[in-house]
Formats: C-alpha cells, sequence, structure tokens
C-alpha cells in the first residue's frame, strides 16, 4: 500500500498467523475421573479420531492390586491445513480401588514434573526447539449417578485447581432427565463455591460482539459444568432417517449433536472451536508462573521454609547432568551472588553510618554515598 | 416352580412343590381317578387351603436389603417394586443429604397388604457404602448386622419359654447394586459379595441400565458374570442349594442368561398410547419401568416376589442360619450361647462378626 497514512502493521495478526500454521500447535489434554464414565468415548467423538482403539480394561480382579498410572497418547489431527499435535494424558486406574487415599498424588506430581521440565529448559542455554509437555487443561468427569460431587472427587478436584485449567463435565449424560441434570448441576456448582474450588473460567465476549452472541455466549456458561454424551458410532435415526452421531435405545435415540439432548456441542465449540489458545495462555501465564514462583522463591531463601524441595530439586538435577553446565544451578548461583552483593552493601552502609555517629559532627550530616 | 407358600415353622416337610393357590371350591370333589390306592376320600388335600388361610390371618415377615453406593437409584427401585414409598429417599437434591462418614444400617418397616395377604416389609437401607475415599472393610458393618439377627434368633430359639412366633428380622434377601459402567464390576463389588454371599442372599442388579444399548448390555452381563464365576461368588439362586432337576433347570436359565437384572426404577408416571406407565422422560423418549423391551425390572419383581419369596425366607432359614447355629454352637462346645458346662456363663456374642464358612 502506498497510502502515506498507512504504516501496515495492522498485518501483523496475519504474519503471526501464517507463521503459527507453518509451526503447528501443541495441545495436551488430560482427561480424569473414575473409569466407566465415557472419557474415551467422549474424546473420540470430540476429535473425530479412533484414539483408544486398542485398549483394554482389565477386570475387577485385576484392577484390586493395580496403581494409578499415567498414559500419553498423541496424534497429529490436521483440518483445514493448520497442523495440531493433540497429546491426551489419560489416568486409568483413578477412583477403581477399595483404598482411593492419595491417589491423585501421582497426577499431581506428574503435572508439577512438566512444569519443572519447562523450567528448565527455560533457564537453559538452547531454548530454540523447547517442547511444551505442560498440561493445557484437564476434563475432570463427575458421574451422573452420584448426587453431586462425590469426597474423591473434592479431593481430587482441590489438588489440582491450583495447576491445570479444570473444565468439569458430566459423563454418561443420557442417565439423567431435564430436571435431574438441571438439579446435578446446580448441585455441583453449589459444592464448587462451599469448597473453594477454581475452575477455568471461560473468558468473557469482547465488548464489541454484538447482542446476539453475547447472550448466546451468557447461555452457554450458564450450561457449566456441561453434561456429556459420546458415541463412535453413526447411527440411523430412525424418525428423520439421517445419519447422526448417537446411542441407539430401545425407547428412541439420543443424538450427541443435538443440543437439546446433551451439552457436546457447547463443549466442543468452547474448548476447541475457541479457548484452545486461551487455555494454552492461562497456563503459561498464570498456572506456570505461580508455580515458577513458588520454586524460585524457595531456591532464593535458603535454609527457609521449603528445604525439602530445594534440596530435592539440586539432588535431582546433580545426576542427571554434570554440575557446571546446570542451567538452575546457574541460576541459584546468580541468585546467591546478589544476595552476596547486597550483604555487602549492607555491610557498607553499617559501617558508614556508624563512622557518622562517631564523628559527632554536629548539624553536619556528610553524605559520603 | 412357583412357591406361593405362606411361611411356616422351618419344618422341611412343608416344602414341597405347589402350584399357585387357585380358587378353592367350598366342598372338596371326590377324586377322580379309578386306581386310587384311597379306599374312600380322606381330604388330605385341603392342607393347602388350611394354610393358606392361616398364612392370610398370621400375614407374614421380609426382609429385604439394600446395598450400593448412593445415587444408584436403591429406594426408588425398593419403591417401585413393593408399589409403594417404603424405602426412605432422598427425593430433591436440595434437601441436605450429607454421605455419612460409616456405613450406617437403617432399617424401616412397613406393612403392606394385597389380596388380603399382610406382609411385614422391611427394608434396610445402607447408606455411606463405597462413597468414601478410603472403603478399607466397609461391608463389616453390614455383616456384623447380619450375623447379629441370627443371633438374636437363635438366643430366642433356645429359651426355654418360646414366642409362639419368633420375629424374624434375618435379612432374607440383599440386592447388590452394580454401577453401569459398561466395563466390569469394579474391585468394592468384588470385594463385597466375596464376603457376603456366604452368609445371605445376595441378588445382583444393574442400577440404572437406561445407560446402556442392548448389545452394551448383554455384553456387560456377560463379562459380571464371568468375573462373579471366576472369583467363586455364589449369587442367589445357588447352584447348591437346587432341591430338584425341575428347580435346576429353572434356576439355570435365570442364572445363565437373566441374572443380574439390568433395572430401571422410577416414581412418575406418564402417558405413553393412552396408558398411564411408570417411567423415565427424556427428549429421546420415555423408558417404561414394566416394558420388557426396555429394562428387566418386571423379571426381577416376579423373581423375588411373585415366584422366589418363599424360598428366599427358606435358604435364609435352613442354610444361612442353620451355618451360623453350627458354628455359634460349635465354638461353645456343642452347647447353645451364653451357657457353659457346670452352669457357668460364656462370654456373649463376638463383635468381631463370625468368619464365614468357607
Amino acid at each position: 500500500m502506498q497510502d502515506k497514512e498507512y504504516v501496515g502493521f495492522s498485518a501483523l495478526p496475519s504474519q503471526l498467523h501464517r507463521k503459527s500454521v507453518k509451526k503447528g500447535f501443541d495441545f495436551t489434554l488430560m482427561v480424569a475421573g473414575e473409569s466407566g464414565l465415557g472419557k474415551s468415548t467422549l474424546i473420540n467423538s470430540l476429535f473425530l479420531t479412533n484414539l483408544y482403539e486398542d485398549r483394554q480394561v482389565p477386570e475387577a480382579s485385576a484392577r484390586l492390586t493395580r496403581t494409578l498410572t499415567i498414559e500419553r497418547r498423541s496424534v497429529e489431527i490436521e483440518e483445514g491445513g493448520i497442523k495440531v499435535k493433540l497429546t491426551l494424558v489419560d489416568t486409568p486406574g483413578f477412583g477403581d480401588a477399595v483404598d482411593c487415599s492419595d491417589c491423585w498424588l501421582p497426577v499431581v506430581r506428574f503435572i508439577e514434573e512438566q512444569f519443572e521440565q519447562y523450567l528448565r529448559d527455560e533457564s537453559g542455554l538452547n531454548r530454540k526447539n523447547i517442547q511444551d509437555s505442560r498440561v493445557h487443561c484437564c476434563l475432570y468427569f463427575i458421574s451422573p449417578f452420584g448426587r453431586g460431587l462425590r469426597p474423591l472427587d473434592v479431593a481430587f478436584l482441590r489438588a489440582m485447581h491450583e495447576k491445570v485449567n479444570i473444565i468439569p463435565v458430566i459423563g454418561k449424560a443420557d442417565a439423567l432427565m431435564p430436571k435431574e441434570t438441571q438439579a446435578l448441576k446446580q448441585k455441583i456448582r453449589d459444592q464448587l463455591k462451599e469448597e473453594e474450588i477454581n475452575i477455568y473460567q471461560f473468558p468473557e465476549c469482547d465488548s464489541d460482539e454484538d447482542e446476539e452472541f453475547k447472550r448466546q455466549d451468557a447461555e452457554m456458561k450458564e450450561r457449566i459444568p456441561f453434561a456429556v454424551v459420546g458415541s463412535s458410532e453413526v447411527v440411523r435415526d430412525g424418525g428423520t432417517s439421517r445419519p447422526v452421531r448417537g446411542r441407539c435405545y430401545s425407547w428412541g435415540t439420543v443424538e450427541v449433536e443435538n443440543p437439546h439432548h446433551c451439552d457436546f456441542l457447547n463443549l466442543r465449540r468452547m474448548l476447541v472451536q475457541t479457548h484452545l489458545q486461551d487455555l494454552k495462555e492461562v497456563t503459561h501465564d498464570l498456572l506456570y508462573e505461580g508455580y515458577r514462583a513458588r520454586c524460585l522463591q524457595s531456591l532464593a531463601r535458603p535454609g527457609a521454609r521449603d528445604r525439602t524441595s530445594r534440596s530435592k530439586l539440586s539432588r535431582q538435577s546433580a545426576t542427571e547432568i554434570p554440575l557446571p553446565m546446570l542451567p538452575l544451578a546457574e541460576t541459584e548461583k546468580l541468585i546467591r551472588e546478589k544476595d552476596e552483593e547486597l550483604r555487602r552493601m549492607q555491610e557498607m552502609l553499617e559501617k558508614m553510618q556508624a563512622q557518622m555517629q562517631q564523628s559527632q559532627a554536629p548539624g553536619e550530616q556528610s553524605d559520603s554515598l | 416352580m412357583s412357591k406361593g407358600l405362606p411361611e411356616t415353622r422351618s419344618d422341611a416337610a412343608m416344602s414341597e412343590l405347589v402350584p399357585e393357590p387357585r380358587p378353592k371350591p367350598a366342598v372338596p370333589m371326590k377324586p377322580v381317578s379309578i386306581n386310587s390306592n384311597l379306599l374312600g376320600y380322606v381330604g388330605i388335600d385341603t392342607i393347602i387351603e388350611q394354610m393358606r388361610k392361616k398364612t392370610m390371618k398370621t400375614g407374614f415377615d421380609f426382609n429385604i436389603m439394600v446395598v450400593g453406593q448412593s445415587g444408584l437409584g436403591k429406594s426408588t427401585l425398593v419403591n417401585t417394586l413393593f408399589k409403594s414409598q417404603v424405602s426412605r429417599k432422598a427425593a430433591s437434591w436440595n434437601r441436605e443429604e450429607k454421605i455419612p462418614k460409616t456405613v450406617e444400617i437403617k432399617a424401616i418397616g412397613h406393612v403392606i397388604e394385597e389380596g388380603g395377604v399382610k406382609m411385614k416389609l422391611t427394608v434396610i437401607d445402607t447408606p455411606g457404602f463405597g462413597d468414601q475415599i478410603n472403603n478399607e472393610n466397609c461391608w463389616e458393618p453390614i455383616e456384623k448386622y447380619i450375623n447379629e439377627q441370627y443371633e438374636k434368633f437363635l438366643k430366642e430359639e433356645v429359651n426355654i419359654a418360646r414366642k409362639k412366633r419368633i420375629p424374624d428380622t434375618r435379612v432374607h434377601c440383599c440386592l447388590y447394586f452394580i454401577s453401569p459402567t459398561g466395563h466390569s464390576l469394579r474391585p468394592l463389588d468384588l470385594e463385597f459379595m466375596k464376603h457376603l454371599s456366604k452368609v445371605v442372599n445376595i441378588i445382583p442388579v444393574i442400577a440404572k441400565a437406561d445407560t446402556m444399548t442392548l448389545e452394551e448390555k448383554s455384553e456387560f452381563k456377560q463379562r459380571v458374570r464371568k468375573e462373579l464365576e471366576v472369583n467363586g461368588i455364589e449369587f442367589y439362586p445357588q447352584k447348591e442349594f437346587d432341591e430338584d432337576l425341575e428347580d435346576k433347570t429353572e434356576n439355570d436359565k435365570i442364572r445363565q442368561e437373566s441374572m443380574p437384572f439390568a433395572v430401571v426404577g422410577s416414581d412418575k408416571e406418564y402417558q405413553v398410547n393412552g396408558k398411564r406407565v411408570l417411567g423415565r422422560k427424556t427428549p429421546w423418549g420415555i423408558i417404561e419401568v414394566e416394558n420388557l423391551n426396555h429394562c428387566e425390572f418386571a423379571l426381577l419383581r416376579d423373581f423375588v416376589i411373585r415366584t422366589h419369596l418363599q424360598d428366599l425366607k427358606e435358604v435364609t432359614h435352613n442354610i444361612h442360619y442353620e451355618t451360623y447355629r453350627a458354628k455359634r454352637l460349635n465354638d461353645n462346645g456343642g452347647l447353645p450361647p451364653g451357657e457353659g458346662l457346670l452352669g457357668t456363663v460364656l462370654p456373649p456374642v463376638p463383635a468381631t462378626p463370625c468368619p464365614s464358612a468357607e
């Protein structure tokens, strides 16, 4: 454009867009909740892939002694020229055992390990190709059969809500009649408030959106937690005889993409179509920064409260990489040096103050600093 | 096998096969068979009518326990089974129902009447089961309760001056609610049934079965049956207690094909094809509780109430109770509890439940 009024930086968004299209997009989604709530089916429905093809669910007697494991599965999805590398983190075994005490600890540790890895990479020397393996979102499945959140749900959510974006969903929502769904959602919302659990807040609409959009957005937010139904099958609905993704019962067919039947469309729209980027940003700007601050603070105060975590960090680092090359130790060294400098400056200040008092020169305040 | 017999005192002689009570003529008819061994009509076949009359006068007891995680529809199902509000229900979500920290046992009795027959029905609820984070041994209070009822009955039985009719609080039937995960049993389900199937009649049911399609239901049932078999869990009707071939064939069919019954319960009625039916109304259709194409509630009801009610009581009395009694007497050196050699008084019922006979 040769127009002298036009500088040209309004083209920036499309430049960014082109770059990210080339670079591709990473997203890590964790799915958690007790087994049998339709998690895998929902993921397959959300991303229209068959990620759980060769799945074998072990029988009860095998699960008696099984501990919780963390499984990661990656798939590359391409749509409209944009490549997404979707990593799914699964937690089979959660909530299964007779005694589930502390069964969420491995999950919490896993999330913190990803933060720790990122922190290390970020403080390191080669930062060009940092792999972001941090969990950007956790879909937590609540049973439709209970009367709200169960003690295990509350314990898990409280352990995780400051470390990952949580989106609670009600699984197998075709077990509920409309009134029951409403009552359950309200109960869950009340419980979340009572237990002070912070779930992911979908951001406000831009103020320049039209009223209709804002109304729809508000309506959608009222439906949280979303009551979802998943299906990996396309069935022919008797009434309209068009193929729909759904579940065929003797009394009718549930259509997964019918907003009167369940909130699947809402979830897909809000999670995949509009807020993937925001989830990543919140993970980076809020949750990761919180972790980083806590971590560095405990390093900066040697001998202070978090001695254990600090020593754990340095011990871990020491065993993995030889000392001089250690990025974390470098940061630690820098902080120590700065501390030393501060201490020296403080000493000098005190000395000078003492000198001033000794000089006993009335009215004369020599500012030798 | 259809046992419409009223409750009798433990006599094995009375547990013969009898057809459904039909309206009897006022005067007994002479037998038509010419090969009758009797030289005339004696009238022993009127015993059935006499028993029926007695039962109608005295009524009978039936105690049913429901076990399962909260929210699986236990109370609704029992209310639907007996077509009355016999189970206290946390009907409204708004009510502050706190999950109890330990398993509680709540027994509520009702007298319901049908066709002149009175039944004292006691529903024993077990809120708190399976709801905690740590559910280790959460079946112990339940086992303890069941054994306490056996103990109560035993104490009455060994009394010198016994009551004419010992009040029967023993648990005749335990409905165990399986969550419809679609995968398999949960470890807690296995643990509970392993411990309790030797002390009480357990009838496993798949709760809230309206979340499973026909194929999912049939696969799930198969898997559950296999898991129970592999773990040596015998649910009611137990194979070892089949009395004759007729019993065995009938029960085999139920054991291998129908059970565990996949049920749906409801206390609401809707209009379907001009009739009012019990059901659940969803945007995609109405689930009719008593429609066999929709769920197996009717099968469960017929099984527990219409055909096997008496047998449930008898197996409880003749088998489970006798096992308990024998163990108690053995522990006491062959003497009834409370009495010792040379008149010494022995310690009372152990606080921990008696280990079930293997």
